[in-house]
Parts: C-alpha cells; sequence; structure tokens
C-alpha cells in the first residue's frame, strides 16, 4: 500500500532549496536605472569638488538626477531614461572636457543590504545592454620580431665588450646571424655568447663569405616571449580600459594569441578602438654629430630629415608617469613625464655628459593607412611611423622630470594615456568586433522578456487545461523551475543573453517534458484499474529513468554547445544546461512534494490528472 | 482532457515501408541543395561586415547606395532590416591583410556626414579567419554531440538502438540544414546553436519511446518485436504530441514575438522540433528493427536494474 508521504526532511529540504532560490533570484525584482560614471584623472583627489561640479553642470540644464553617489572612487548618477542618461552624459563630457571621462552603464537598483551579502542580479550580456565586444589578435611576429632586436642589439655589445671582431650582426628570419672573418674569432663569440644568453641555441654556419654564428631562441623561449606579451598586452589593456572609464568592462585570454575585451556601455567604438589599438609611444635620442658613421635617419614633421644616433637614451616604457598639460613658456600642449629609476639614472648621465648638445624626441606610432590595391579595393595596412617632435639644446643636466612639447593636443592626452597605461608589447588587430547600440540592448531586453512571458503564459495554460488539478501543480513547479534557474544565473554571475532568454523559454517547453511522461504514466495506471495512490507511486517510480535518459542526451548536446560557444551561444548553452538540472529538480521533486501534500496519505476516490 | 481515451494502435512501424522511401527523397533533396547550392552562410562564418543603422526618418536605399559609393565603398549591399528606417548594410569578406574593424568606422563616418540623424545599432565584423574557426568548431561540436550522445545510448541501451536514435537525429539535422540551404535562409552562429539543440530535442524524443520499448520487450511475454515496437509508440503518442505542443507554443513566441535577431533561431527550432518529432516516432525504432533489434538485445544487465530501481 503506497501512502505517497515524504519524510520530514525531505520536506525540509526541497523546500529549503526553493527558498534559497528564491532569495538568490531575489536581487532581479528590482530591475535597473540608466546610469553615468564620471571619473576625471584632475580631479581623483578631490572627489566631492567633482560632485559638486557634476550636480552644478546636470541642474544648470535642467536635467532630472537622482542623487550623485560614490562607490570606489567613481561618482554614479542614476537617471530615470535612457534618453535623459544620454542628454547628461554630453553635457558632463563638455563640462569636464574629457569624451573618456564619462561612461554609460545600467546601475542595478539592488538595495545595499543585499549587495553587501554578496546577492547580484543577472550579468546581463552586452547584446541586452548594448556596449562592444572585441577579439583581438596579438601579432606574434612582432612580438618575436622585437626579441630578435633585442638579441641582436645584445650580441653586438657583448662582442664589442670582449674585444671580439665581428663582419656584421643581423636578423635573418627568425634568427640572428653574426659573422666573422676569422674562425677563432667565432670560437670566441661562441664561448662568451653562451655564458651570457644559455637561452639561445648557436649553431655554426660555414658560407663563402667566411664564418657564420647563428643565433635562435630555443623552443621554450619562444613560447615564453609569445605568453609574455599577450600578459603584458591583457596588463597594459587592462589600464587603458580603466583609463576610459568603463563600468564592468572584461579583459580576458582566449586561446594562445587573441584577447577579448568587452566593453558594456560604450558608444563610441570607434573611439575605444582607437584607445585600445594605440602604440604611441616615445624614444630619446641625441642628434649625430656631422662624422658620426652609424646614424638613423629621421624626419621631422615638416618633413626635414635629422640624422640620430642609435642608442636610445630613454624610451616610453620608462615612463612612470605622464600627464597632458599646458607648457608655460609657449602656451601650447605639452606632456610632463616622469621616468623610472633606471630610465632617469640614464637620462641624468647623458645630460650631463652632454650640455649644450642637441637631443630629440621622437614620437613613434602605428598608423594604419590605405592604398588602393591592383584590383581597386580599399587596403588598409598599419605601417610604424616616427617622427621627430622637438629637438632641443640641452641647456642643464636633468634625469627624471622634465617636459615634452611639439604635438597637438589630442596627441598629447592621448600619448600621456599611453605613456600611463603602458604600451603593447605587441601590436593588436581586432579580428572580431560586435556592438550593440544601446537603443537596441533595451529593444532586445523588451522582446525577449516579451515573448518569454507570452510562451510561458501559453504552456501554462495547455498544460492546466490537460491535466487539471495537476496540471497546475505542474505549473507551480514549473515557476519554481524558473526561479532557481535565475538564481543559479545570479549565483553563478553567468551571463544572460538573448539566445540565453531563448534558452529559458526552451527549458520551459521542455521542462513540461517530465511531467506530461509522469502523468501519462499515472494516467495509463488508473485506466490499468490500479488505485490512486498506486498509479501516483508508479508514475513517478516509472518515469524517473526516462526522465533521466531523455535529459542526460539533452546535457550532452548543451555542455558541447558550451565548449563551442561564444558570447550570445554561450549564453544559450548556460541557460540550457542550467534548465535542466533545474527542471529535472522542480519537475521530480518539487511537484512530487506538492502532489504527495494534497492527495498523499489519505483515502483519494479520483485523480484530477 | 485527454487525447487518446484508450491506448491507439496505429501500425507506425508497418508504415516504414513507404515512409522510408518518402524520407530518404526528402534528404535526398537536402543534401541536393547542400552540394549544389549550399548554404547562405553568415557573416560569421564567411567573415565581413554587417551593419546595422536605424534612421530617423523612412530611409531611401538608391540614395544610401549613393552616398556608399562616393565614399568608396562600391562592394557594399543596401538592405531594409524590419522596417524602412532600418537598414542593413553588408561589406563583403575582406582580402589578407585588410582591417575590417577600421573599415566599419570608415562606412559610418561616411553616412553619418550625409545624414546626421543615423544612429549606429548594430556591427559585426568577424575576420576572415575567425569566421573559418567558427565553422570549423562549428562542425566539430556538432559531430562530438552525436558521438557522446551515441555512446551513451550504446551503454544505457544497446549499439543497435544508438544507431537509429543517431540516424534520426542526422535526419533532423540535414532536413533543418537543407530548409536553410533549399530557401536560402541564412545560417549564423544562432542557427548552429539551435540545430545543437535540435539534436538535444531530437534525442530525448527519441529516447523516450525507446525506454517504453526496452519495457516492452522485458514485461510483455507475447508479441513481435515489431509488434512490441509499435504498442511502444503508440503507448507514448500521446505524451509526443502534449511535449511537442507546448514547446512549439513556446517556439511560436520566440517566433513572432522574440525579435529579428532571433527570427531565424526559432526557425530552425521549430523546423527541427517537427521533423525531430517525426523521426522519433517513423525513423528511430524502424532503424533499430531493420538492423535487426530483438528482445534479447535489451535483456536487463545488473548494473541497469540498479539505476532503474532508483526512486
Amino acid at each position: 500500500m503506497h501512502v505517497n508521504r515524504y519524510p520530514a526532511w525531505k520536506n525540509a529540504l526541497i523546500i529549503s532549496l526553493v527558498l534559497l532560490g528564491a532569495l538568490f533570484a531575489s536581487p532581479n525584482l528590482f530591475g535597473d536605472d540608466p546610469a553615468v560614471q564620471v571619473s576625471h584623472a584632475t580631479l581623483v583627489g578631490d572627489p566631492s569638488g567633482l560632485q559638486r561640479r557634476v550636480e552644478a553642470a546636470l541642474a544648470a540644464r535642467g536635467i532630472a538626477h537622482h542623487p550623485a553617489e560614490l562607490r570606489e572612487g567613481r561618482l554614479q548618477v542614476r537617471f530615470d531614461g535612457t534618453e535623459v542618461q544620454l542628454r547628461a552624459a554630453d553635457v558632463l563630457r563638455a563640462e569636464l572636457q574629457d569624451p573618456n571621462a564619462v561612461a554609460l552603464f545600467l546601475a542595478p537598483r539592488t538595495p545595499d543590504w543585499m549587495r553587501s551579502l554578496g546577492l547580484r542580479p543577472m550579468n546581463l550580456g552586452l547584446d541586452l545592454r548594448g556596449g562592444v565586444h572585441f577579439l583581438l589578435q596579438v601579432d606574434m611576429d612582432a612580438a618575436l620580431g622585437q626579441t630578435l632586436e633585442r638579441y641582436e642589439t645584445d650580441a653586438r655589445t657583448l662582442l664589442r665588450s670582449k674585444d671580439i671582431n665581428y663582419l656584421v650582426v643581423a636578423r635573418d628570419g627568425a634568427t640572428v646571424l653574426a659573422r666573422f672573418r676569422e674562425p677563432t674569432d667565432r670560437d670566441a663569440a661562441r664561448t662568451a655568447l653562451a655564458g651570457e644568453y644559455p637561452e639561445l641555441t648557436l649553431t655554426d654556419v660555414e658560407g663563402a663569405e667566411g664564418a657564420a654564428l647563428r643565433l635562435a631562441p630555443s623552443e621554450v623561449r619562444m613560447r615564453e616571449i609569445r605568453d609574455a606579451a599577450v600578459q603584458q598586452n591583457i596588463t597594459t589593456l587592462r589600464n587603458r580600459v580603466n583609463e576610459i572609464g568603463v563600468a564592468e568592462p572584461i579583459v580576458q585570454r582566449q586561446g594562445a594569441d587573441r584577447i577579448v575585451v568587452q566593453l558594456p556601455g560604450i558608444q563610441d567604438p570607434a573611439a575605444a578602438k582607437k584607445i585600445l589599438g594605440a602604440t604611441a609611444t616615445l624614444e630619446f635620442r641625441m642628434v649625430a654629430g656631422p662624422d658620426e658613421t652609424s646614424a638613423k635617419m629621421f624626419r621631422e614633421r615638416d618633413g626635414n630629415p635629422v640624422a640620430l644616433k642609435r642608442e636610445v637614451i630613454a624610451r616610453g616604457d620608462q615612463v612612470a608617469d605622464a600627464q597632458a598639460t599646458i607648457d608655460v613658456d609657449t602656451g601650447g600642449p605639452a606632456v610632463s613625464i616622469s621616468l623610472d629609476s633606471v630610465g632617469g639614472r640614464r637620462m641624468g648621465a647623458t645630460t650631463a655628459a652632454n650640455v649644450g648638445k642637441p637631443m630629440a624626441v621622437v614620437f613613434i606610432e602605428n598608423l594604419p593607412t590605405t592604398r588602393i590595391a591592383a584590383d581597386g579595393s580599399k587596403l588598409t595596412e598599419r605601417r610604424r611611423v616616427e617622427t621627430v617632435i622637438n629637438v632641443a639644446t640641452i641647456r642643464s643636466p636633468f634625469s627624471s622630470r622634465f617636459q615634452v612639447t611639439g604635438l597637438e593636443q589630442e596627441e598629447a592626452r592621448q600619448l600621456a594615456l599611453n605613456l600611463r597605461a603602458g604600451s603593447l608589447a605587441a601590436p593588436v588587430d581586432i579580428v572580431e568586433e560586435r556592438t550593440i547600440g544601446p537603443s537596441l540592448g533595451a529593444d532586445n531586453i523588451e522582446v525577449g522578456l516579451r515573448s518569454a512571458l507570452l510562451g510561458f503564459g501559453l504552456v501554462v495554460l495547455v498544460i492546466g487545461i490537460y491535466y487539471g488539478v495537476f496540471g497546475w501543480l505542474a505549473n507551480i513547479a514549473m515557476v519554481f523551475n524558473v526561479m532557481m534557474l535565475i538564481a543559479l544565473l545570479s549565483l553563478l554571475q553567468a551571463t544572460l543573453t538573448l539566445p540565453g532568454i531563448a534558452g529559458i523559454v526552451l527549458t520551459v517547453g521542455m521542462a513540461v517534458d517530465a511531467n506530461v511522461l509522469i502523468y501519462e504514466r499515472i494516467r495509463e495506471e488508473l485506466k490499468r484499474g490500479q488505485t490512486p495512490q498506486a498509479a501516483i507511486h508508479a508514475g513517478f517510480e516509472r518515469a524517473f529513468a526516462t526522465i533521466t535518459d531523455s535529459n542526460i542526451t539533452t546535457l550532452i548536446a548543451a555542455l558541447v554547445l558550451f565548449g563551442l560557444g561564444s558570447g550570445p551561444v554561450k549564453g544559450f548553452a548556460i541557460t540550457l544546461s542550467l534548465g535542466i538540472v533545474t527542471s529535472v529538480f522542480s519537475s521530480i521533486n518539487v511537484s512530487r512534494m506538492m502532489i504527495n501534500a494534497i492527495y498523499g496519505g489519505r483515502r483519494v476516490e479520483r485523480l484530477s490528472v | 482532457m485527454e487525447l487518446f481515451h484508450t491506448i491507439p494502435s496505429i501500425d507506425f512501424l508497418g508504415q516504414r515501408r513507404w515512409v522510408m522511401p518518402v524520407t530518404l527523397l526528402f534528404l535526398v533533396a537536402a543534401t541536393g541543395s547542400l552540394l549544389w547550392r549550399g548554404l547562405n552562410l553568415g557573416v560569421d562564418f564567411t567573415g565581413g561586415v554587417v551593419l546595422e543603422y536605424a534612421y530617423p526618418a523612412p530611409a531611401e536605399l538608391g540614395a544610401v547606395r549613393a552616398t556608399l559609393e562616393g565614399g568608396g565603398f562600391h562592394d557594399a549591399v543596401v538592405q531594409h532590416f524590419g522596417s524602412s528606417s532600418d537598414l542593413l548594410v553588408r561589406l563583403p569578406p575582406l582580402a589578407e591583410g585588410q582591417k575590417g574593424a577600421l573599415l566599419s568606422d570608415q562606412v559610418t563616418a561616411t553616412l553619418v556626414a550625409a545624414d546626421p540623424g543615423v544612429e549606429l545599432r548594430r556591427v559585426e565584423f568577424v575576420g576572415p579567419q575567425v569566421g573559418a574557426e567558427l565553422a570549423q568548431q562549428g562542425l566539430f561540436a556538432l559531430a562530438i554531440a552525436m558521438l557522446g550522445i551515441f555512446v551513451y545510448l550504446m551503454f544505457r541501451f544497446e549499439v543497435k538502438f544508438a544507431f537509429g536514435a543517431i540516424a534520426a537525429t542526422f535526419h533532423d539535422v540535414v532536413f533543418t540544414v537543407g530548409w536553410f540551404s533549399i530557401f536560402g535562409i541564412e545560417f549564423d552562429l544562432t542557427v548552429l546553436a539551435a540545430v545543437l539543440a535540435v539534436v538535444g530535442y531530437s534525442v530525448n524524443d527519441t529516447v523516450v519511446v525507446f525506454d517504453r520499448i526496452r519495457e516492452n520487450f522485458r514485461t510483455m511475454r507475447r508479441g513481435s518485436p515489431e509488434e512490441l515496437m509499435n504498442r511502444a509508440v503508440n503507448e507514448t503518442l500521446s505524451r509526443t504530441i502534449m511535449t511537442a505542443s507546448t514547446v512549439f507554443v513556446v517556439l511560436i513566441a520566440l517566433y513572432f514575438f522574440g525579435g529579428k535577431v532571433i527570427h531565424n533561431f526559432a526557425l530552425a527550432l521549430l523546423i527541427g522540433l517537427l521533423v525531430g518529432t517525426y523521426s522519433s516516432v517513423y525513423i528511430a525504432s524502424a532503424t533499430a528493427l531493420m538492423m535487426g533489434a530483438s528482445r534479447e538485445t535489451l535483456m536487463p544487465s545488473k548494473r541497469d536494474e540498479e539505476l532503474d530501481a532508483l526512486p
């Protein structure tokens, strides 16, 4: 005789899981406000001053806003609608004269006490909130090239310091080739180099022009170079993203040589690309004398050629801090620079030894250039452009703090940002871009929610009408299912995308399947003449294996999808996989608990199934 | 409410004599189209640039084309998207060395210069390399999913049933993808995701029937394999129809109200749902039967009994 009662502990367990689900899903009830985040370099030390200025600027234009709040050193202002938010952002950009100081984002209305408990709403994907997604490919050839260049210079310096005669040291493909007149010189060079650079593989090459030595970085070293290039680029990109003040950015490595950058709320993808991909940096060199043999030719802005020494005194990567300012003497734009200790010492020694001689500042940029290809289509390429922006006579020695002029205002701002954030170890190319405008994001949320609610409502009606009381119990279980799915998504901070919403809707359609299986089985058992209690018991019992098998196969497909997925597709895979788990729990355990509570442990004449 | 008061006794498996040839015919048509016409692959797989713009007022396609032509974008394809003030601009895949990411900015700058009210709604730029990788990964994922399901079913049932389920699933995939090929509907990453979900759903549906077949094989002493299989399909028929209907209404809601972005996604799922339901009734069991599935192939093993005995 089946009584269909759950033991008290089981009821308690199911109820507490459902309550936990309710708790974790609850932050999503509050929705969010369109907001702007303001961060301003020169006002960083004075947040209340920034707050007053922002509030005054908004008040002057009559823009209604919620009180400004300071969170993690940044100012947040909430508005009642997207239009107000956009207008306010324009006003603030003009007021602060810095387009990068203002970022748009959606501020969750979740109360502070919830946040302090770690309860957060679901993470909305870029297709729902607007923003840009970039996939950047790190130019590994360039990273290797830079390293080889360094080995080339280092080898020359080492040979010279050891008084070993060489003919030439030059790059040769992915290696460096050193030529010597005498094989004995080569032997001496091999010993010296092997002692100093154990990571290099050294091979003798016999050629018509005499003895040569090939320097090749080992496989391990090459991998290190690649890894270091990607890692440094990630650090630099993070710094740059922080400089432009994006709320909740993502900068992540993907695979061996790619980096994902997601910037929610960014409206101008062109500006973001410029900042991310910027390579502008500086070099300081002495101007070469007329009898200098190994000088390198550069051009000034006006096209005049100028010969500079090969040795670099200091580089952009030795800059500790940089700010765009105004030059006191000329009133023109300038960048004030502080070098780190190594760079400062070099600069101090060089300037002390060269008072009265001219020094040059070289501005280096990788500029996209467009040319017309043979077939008439436009080709855009990147070219390294080195321009001498300033040649000045050293009046007195200086070391780590000085000022550089000769740039346009926008260039000065951009250069200061780049010097602060660090330069890229290797250039990056954007190989994928997905930008969703803020209005499209809002539209997507709306259609997503509307279709989800509609689909949900239709399923509830069909099941309710078809299965009666049991159907409505399944419907209640389904509500709990969606609630627990949302709770899991919030807990894991998984990203909800538009296909993800579709995944939830689909889960709802499929979750019902478990209940359908059980109920059909109960009906069959009743028709076979079983008592209602026995039919309930057998229905759940027999359907269990089927439910497990059918859901595991679906789960396999969903997990594969997760592995394949990028962005929106991944969002679909996440909701589908988690939905399978929550739906099995809710349609087996939650609905069984309710059925037991209603029909269990008493005489039942007929079931409404 | 009930669909069938008594268990129907439709001879589904007996119909395989005409169902199989007709199905094969459809499959040949779908495969033929895939081979001859191919798929109208989206920018996700081909690489290229797709830009969506919202104009303040209904936009004249000719004028926009002329503007782009003037800006040097000779290959740009312009079409309306959803409404007459929404435009879609497509640029073909780029040659090696071109910077597509800059191209999209140049197009936007050109259009905004001609009409300052233009709003950029969406950019999808995929480099040719990334596109090829996504296509490759997609095919790989499809193969892995099928293989994983096959192995699972082989352990839970038996190789003939696993084969039947995979044959049915393969049919659903070819039919769905073939539909996109025949009607030239754009096939992008979200559609591929839908096809994988179809795989999941289709197998789900088939497994329910197989479970019943296994049960009948074990509990009923009389009847040929064909009779018992037929009975299983009939017994699960009302469940098959109910579940298909709930998923169907949900997909209809997504298809009509889910927005342009997931329109094709919902379409793929709808087609997959219909053929998936059909294939688990007509194809999966028939294939297992034709491969010689019999009572003996599904004799209970000890492990199964333990699994089935779980609450």
